[in-house]
């Protein structure tokens, strides 16, 4: 791999998204757990610019590192639930977690340096490639019944919840169709 | 590769210029705020220190930098000095993919200094430089992501503060970012429809003949309420309303660390005028711009200053809104709102017949439900006048 700017820039932000990972895993507040994951959301947003996907990007920063996380923020602050207790987990907590972690570095390895599968380089890509132009018109063209049955998903789930946080004198008073 | 460092210095002076000027707005935009309030509410203002009150800004910023920083005992003090930090950073990078003028050529560098001889940089040169840090193809999402990192500062100052009027300061005022973020991002939408683009700089460019505010007159007043409640400005500041919350998610802060908070909110106003100006009012454009691209920024910041002193008078002559009234307006108004008004302009792009049948739909809808909520709310009230008579008789 030849050493330049951007190589450089790779591994500064690869050493901060792990940085991010592990503090996220060994912090015992949940507050701080969540600033960390914040954290590992931004630089891989970071990434995907790198992979000429500005649009990804800014999305990724958008839903998951600003809506997402503030939510879960709230939730933890409002239950209160800052403080993990410790020495919860058995044993056979961590040796689990060694045997899967050691089988999936095996498999990431397999894949990236014998398999064949992967690309030995990122191909080079048109002007315009990864922007809002050309993702919307796959999205609204090629896509079009999965983006909107998503959509409709997400439309299903937002009036469960609206439905489910409604308290039961509300409902009983809402019609005749609502259960008492 | 060859082009790197002129690119990385040509983006260092210029991210150095525009955060020198947002610190200097800063620093007098405070102190215009106090005059033009006074001017409103026929009061002198801070007119004592140098003329007409000028240096006040300074004398301030002397007094924070020597007033003692207090940390609570129960803080969490890694949170509590990254808060204001993390405040002010979104403040600052906002305005990355605004443009405030043409491409200009600027003439460089040479500098000699006749006393000693020393002649500094290579040769003379010319450049054409667009006048603003970055023109990405997605310039509206980054302003859009950025403004939802900006969230994070003030809840995590309630939050680490250990102190409840900031801790209810701090989810009143996420709670609030969150609700009119949607009514934002869906005003946006008809620019970019206009322009067709979601660069900044194709968007003033479509504003060549007309100003955006003209087609899209409810996207620009949804924009402005929304960008309001956003930067927590009068009438919407019930995050740090004085008479429930002390001082809402910055009570335990003092010295450099309040200033911050301060400077987050006054930066943040300038930066949402800048990107209203921007959508809506043809950005650096005006008769002769193009021409003379000092004209174009001269503009750009009438047009900024404009949106600014309208931000004071709002805040001068307007009461604050009870917290509920404020949720009601920006999902109960403000976002279907926003939403018909897309609806609206995609139709009226794509033919006329279809945008007439689409406003008598959605003109039926509304009257429909204005009929329906004045219904129940008759309904309703009747109802409680009932329940109220009914121990008197």
């Amino acid at each position: 791999m030849p050493v330049n700017v951007e190589t450089v820039i790779f591994f500064l932000l690869a050493a901060m998204a792990i940085g991010a990972a592990v503090g996220l895993l060994l912090s015992r507040n949940a507050v701080h757990s969540a600033l960390f994951l914040v954290l590992n959301f931004a630089v891989v947003s970071v990434f995907f610019l790198f992979l000429a996907a500005p649009f990804i990007a800014m999305v990724q920063v958008t839903v998951y590192a600003g809506a997402i996380m503030v939510l879960f923020l709230f939730v933890i602050m409002l239950l209160g639930a800052e403080l993990l207790r410790g020495g919860a987990s058995g044993r056979w907590h961590s040796a689990l977690a060694v045997v899967l972690a050691a089988g999936f570095v095996g498999v990431l390895g397999y894949v990236a340096f014998f398999s064949g599968i992967a690309p030995e380089a990122l191909p080079n890509v048109d002007a315009g490639f990864g922007g809002p132009q050309l993702l919307g018109m796959d999205l609204f063209q090629t896509y079009l019944l999965p983006f909107e049955l998503t959509s409709l998903l997400l439309l299903v789930a937002m009036i469960g919840a609206v439905v489910l946080t409604r308290d039961a004198r509300t409902r009983s008073a809402a019609g005749p169709g609502a259960r008492p | 590769m060859d082009n790197f460092w002129p690119i990385v210095i040509e983006a260092a002076i210029k991210s150095v210029f525009i955060i020198f000027v947002l610190a200097t707005g800063f620093a007098y935009m405070t102190f215009a705020e106090r005059r033009v309030a006074a001017l409103l509410q026929t009061r002198l203002g801070p007119n004592r220190v140098g003329p007409f009150g000028l240096l006040q800004p300074l004398a301030d910023a002397i007094k924070l930098i020597f007033k003692e920083e207090l940390i609570p005992g129960g803080a969490d003090k890694v949170i509590f000095l990254l808060a204001p930090v993390i405040t002010v950073i979104p403040a600052l990078v906002i305005l990355a993919v605004v443009p405030w003028g043409p491409t200009a050529p600027i003439h460089c560098c040479q500098v000699t200094i006749p006393g000693l001889n020393i002649t500094l940089g290579g040769a003379y040169f010319t450049i054409q430089s667009g006048l603003g840090l970055a023109d990405v193809n997605v310039g509206l999402l980054y302003i859009l992501s950025v403004a939802s990192i900006a969230v994070y500062g003030v809840v995590l100052a309630g939050w680490s503060s250990d102190n409840k009027y900031a801790m209810l300061g701090g989810i009143r005022s996420s709670a609030q970012m969150v609700s009119y973020e949607l009514a934002l991002g869906l005003s946006v939408v008809g620019p970019i429809m206009l322009a067709q683009s979601m660069s900044m700089v194709d968007i003033v460019n479509a504003q060549s003949r007309v100003w955006f505010v003209v087609y899209q007159p409810v996207g620009a007043l949804i924009f402005y309420l929304a960008t309001l409640a956003e930067v927590n400005r009068a009438p919407f500041d019930m995050p740090e309303a004085e008479q429930e919350l002390t001082a809402g998610y910055h009570t335990e802060y003092s010295g450099m660390k309040f200033s911050l908070f301060f400077m987050a909110e006054y930066i943040k106003m300038i930066g949402v005028s800048a990107i209203f100006a921007t959508l809506f009012l043809g950005g650096w454009r005006g008769p002769m711009a193009e021409q003379v691209p000092l004209l174009g920024m001269a503009y750009f910041f009438a047009k900024i200053a404009a949106s600014l002193f309208f931000m004071i008078w709002l805040r001068s002559t307007h009461p604050r809104l009870r917290y509920d009234r404020l949720m009601a307006l920006g999902w109960k108004v403000l976002l279907p709102l926003a939403l018909a008004n897309v609806v609206v302009t995609a139709a009226a792009l794509i033919d006329t017949t279809l945008f007439a049948i689409v406003v008598g739909a959605l003109v039926l809808i509304g009257v429909v439900a204005l009929a329906a909520y004045a219904w129940r709310r008759r309904a309703s009230a009747g109802g409680r006048a009932a329940v109220a008579q009914s121990p008197a008789t």
